[in-house]
């Protein structure tokens, strides 16, 4: 077991593209730490600095109280699972499973005992014979997670290791996961641009964006004080809805939207609406006329897109509501309401927010505003 | 070639039908003879390309005297086995044969050795000066062998290896070739795998030896093969550097039946089936990995 601490890493690859600027990260020992953010963000070349698979431009990686810049993969004492598994194919998964502690001499009893006892912890008894392309993804996606582990390395790296699996299985491997790790308690780093993953298995998660930290804290904290508009707009699905206001001696207005919230300093501000805190025909607080165009029902729940007064603001994971963007002056926007409230498009229907469920964001920085 | 590597495939496939590389085209009873029109082009050319074989054949159990005729004779009308123990007892040809067999081996070994290396260094790891350093060994594919004959002699003289088997062994040892088709086979296999491997411990040498190699199988059986036959088959290199009958190879030994005054056609002929005999075996053996050495030299695996 160890912790990890990276100090200024900066990562160029050749031609000037920065990867990494500045980066600082703790991980405490034994903590399971998500990093989490749009592709080309940098969290997998944090995740191979970590590993020893690429070398920074400058700053420090320590593993426990040793500072590893110099030291090969091999010597790190660290384990990793790829995006698409790397099993070796010419192997059987019991010679999988034993490739690194064959590698590095472990007596023959050894190396047999602690393949049985990962093998039964995966439910892999079945395969050992069997070879990497006989297995089916979850599988192979297990035999992986054996191989990392079975080494009872110091630190546990996985890059995006749920993303070739399909949904269902996604769910249930993402549970067996968090499951492993808490039984055997290894510092792990765990990489995904799954918001959702993020959340649900993370003890805290670091939002990434263009080489740089947002907001690192637990999945409770970024969702509910997200730091600025990329996190609101990246964590969360539906993405957060972004309306552009203006506030004036606390009052404020986005669109048709007004409320007060005392202290907020004048100037522009961007009201973030979540999809889920938003209700149909309110009594009370303030609302917005929404104008539906499209209906997902989601069962218990009905997804519904439509448009208000007012125009929106694009942060990171607005792409999905750039495809339903309407022409005009009118702000497209998502809401969650349950399927009593029978939505259809076409209908306007009338959009409460509890006013203590806005965020608001300072349009020019985009930092939030408490 | 790297579909046989499924390693991200996705699920539920059938497994075991995938691992044999191509997917069968179509069901063929063993013997039975599906007819295309392909066939009535392919049919004649193949007859073209047997006929001196066969002529070779025929002359082999000839008498000396039936081989002058004209035309010649492309029926056997005699058979006369006793050609082929006159070769073996009028000249060293067992002793051709094994030189032949040792020159052979060492230089396939050497090949799959030394082009593994250098296809892997070339394939993976980073150096200065590697792109260039590759171009340049690339670039003496063009060179013909006449070119670098003298220098190459010269150069064996010095290491005292005229009229050994050394001579042909040691500048054979590598060939730009098979650097080229290992490289380019090695930069299919998936970086990830090199990766795993390195984690999980394994030095350079041992992500070589027991990641890359054992996935290598077709491509390290073109070189192989190519190697064989470009070896069994030099005559020039011997030429030049053997004088002794006893250090001579099988090609080179062949011509000692041919004399000034007089050549024994049907004993060379005798001699040179015997000689053959290996190649064929060969090629029946691994004759879709000649396919696939042609086919791959000029893209990328």
């Amino acid at each position: 077991m160890a912790d990890i601490g990276l100090e200024n890493v900066t990562k160029e690859f050749p031609g000037g593209a920065c990867a990494l600027d500045d980066f600082c990260l703790e991980v405490p020992d034994g903590e399971f730490l998500v990093l989490v953010g749009p592709s080309g963000c940098g969290k997998t070349t944090a995740l191979r600095l970590i590993a020893g698979l690429d070398k920074p431009t400058s700053g420090k990686i320590r593993i426990g109280d040793r500072v590893v810049n110099g030291i090969s993969a091999r010597d790190r004492d660290i384990a990793m699972v790829f995006q698409n598994y790397a099993l070796y194919p010419h192997m059987t998964i019991y010679r999988n499973l034993a490739f690194g502690l064959k590698e590095r001499r472990t007596p023959k009893r050894e190396i047999d005992r602690r393949v049985r006892e990962m093998s039964s912890i995966l439910s892999l008894d079945e395969l050992l014979k069997r070879r990497p392309a006989q297995l089916s993804g979850g599988q192979r996606q297990r035999v992986a997670m054996g191989r990392a582990l079975v080494r009872e390395p110091k630190v546990f790296l996985l890059d995006e290791p749920l993303s070739n699996l399909d949904a269902k299985l996604r769910v249930q491997m993402r549970a067996e996961l968090k499951r492993l790790h808490q039984r055997l308690g290894i510092t792990t780093v765990y990489v995904t641009h799954d918001q959702v993953e993020a959340l649900t298995l993370a003890d805290r998660v670091v939002v990434m964006s263009a080489g740089k930290v947002l907001q690192i804290g637990a999945p409770q904290d970024v969702y509910r004080r997200p730091a600025n508009l990329f996190v609101a707009g990246f964590i969360g699905s539906p993405a957060m809805n972004l309306l552009r206001g203006t506030a004036s001696g606390g009052q404020i207005t986005a669109g048709e939207l007004s409320f007060s919230r005392p202290g907020v300093p004048d100037g522009e501000v961007v009201a973030g609406l979540r999809p889920e805190s938003m209700t149909p025909a309110p009594a009370s607080g303030p609302a917005l006329t929404m104008e539906i165009d499209l209906v997902e029902p989601l069962g218990e729940s009905v997804l519904v897109h439509g448009t208000v007064a007012g125009s929106v603001v694009q942060s990171g994971a607005e792409e999905e509501k750039a495809i339903i963007a309407v022409a005009g002056s009118r702000a497209p926007i998502t809401a969650i309401f349950p399927d009593s409230a029978q939505p259809a498009p076409g209908q306007r229907v009338q959009v409460g927010v509890p006013p203590d469920r806005i965020y608001l964001f300072d349009a020019a920085s985009g930092a939030a505003i408490q | 070639m790297s579909s046989r590597i499924a390693i991200s495939a996705p699920e539920g496939r059938p497994a075991r039908a995938r691992r044999g590389g191509k997917e069968p085209r179509e069901r063929r009873e063993p013997g039975q003879f599906l007819f295309s029109p392909w066939h009535l082009i392919l049919i004649p050319i193949a007859l073209v390309m047997l006929i001196p074989i066969f002529w070779m054949l025929v002359t082999s159990l000839e008498t000396l005297n039936e081989t002058r005729h004209f035309p010649p004779d492309l029926l056997p009308h005699t058979v006369r086995l006793r050609n082929y123990s006159d070769v073996l007892r009028q000249v060293p040809f067992a002793r051709w044969f094994v030189n032949t067999v040792i020159v052979t081996v060492a230089s396939v070994a050497g090949n799959l050795l030394f082009c593994s290396l250098a296809g892997y260094a070339f394939a993976r790891i980073k150096f200065f000066g590697r792109e260039v350093v590759f171009v340049l060994i690339l670039a003496t594919l063009m060179i013909p062998f006449q070119v670098v004959m003298i220098p190459t002699f010269l150069i064996v003289k010095d290491l005292g290896m005229i009229n050994t088997l050394g001579a042909l062994i040691v500048p054979n040892l590598a060939g730009a070739f098979g650097i080229f088709l290992l490289r380019q086979f090695f930069r299919t296999l998936p970086v990830e795998l090199e990766e795993a491997a390195r984690i999980d411990g394994a030095s350079r040498l041992s992500v070589l030896f027991k990641i890359i190699l054992p996935l290598s199988g077709p491509a390290l059986a073109t070189v192989a093969v190519i190697t064989f036959l470009w070896t069994w088959n030099d005559f020039l290199w011997p030429l030049i550097t053997i004088y002794t009958p006893n250090n001579m190879t099988l090609q080179l030994g062949l011509t000692t039946f041919q004399g000034t005054h007089q050549t024994s056609t049907n004993l060379l002929m005798a001699a040179n089936v015997m000689s053959l005999l290996p190649v064929l075996l060969l090629f029946f053996l691994a004759q879709r990995f000649f396919i696939r050495g042609i086919a791959t030299t000029g893209l990328k695996g």
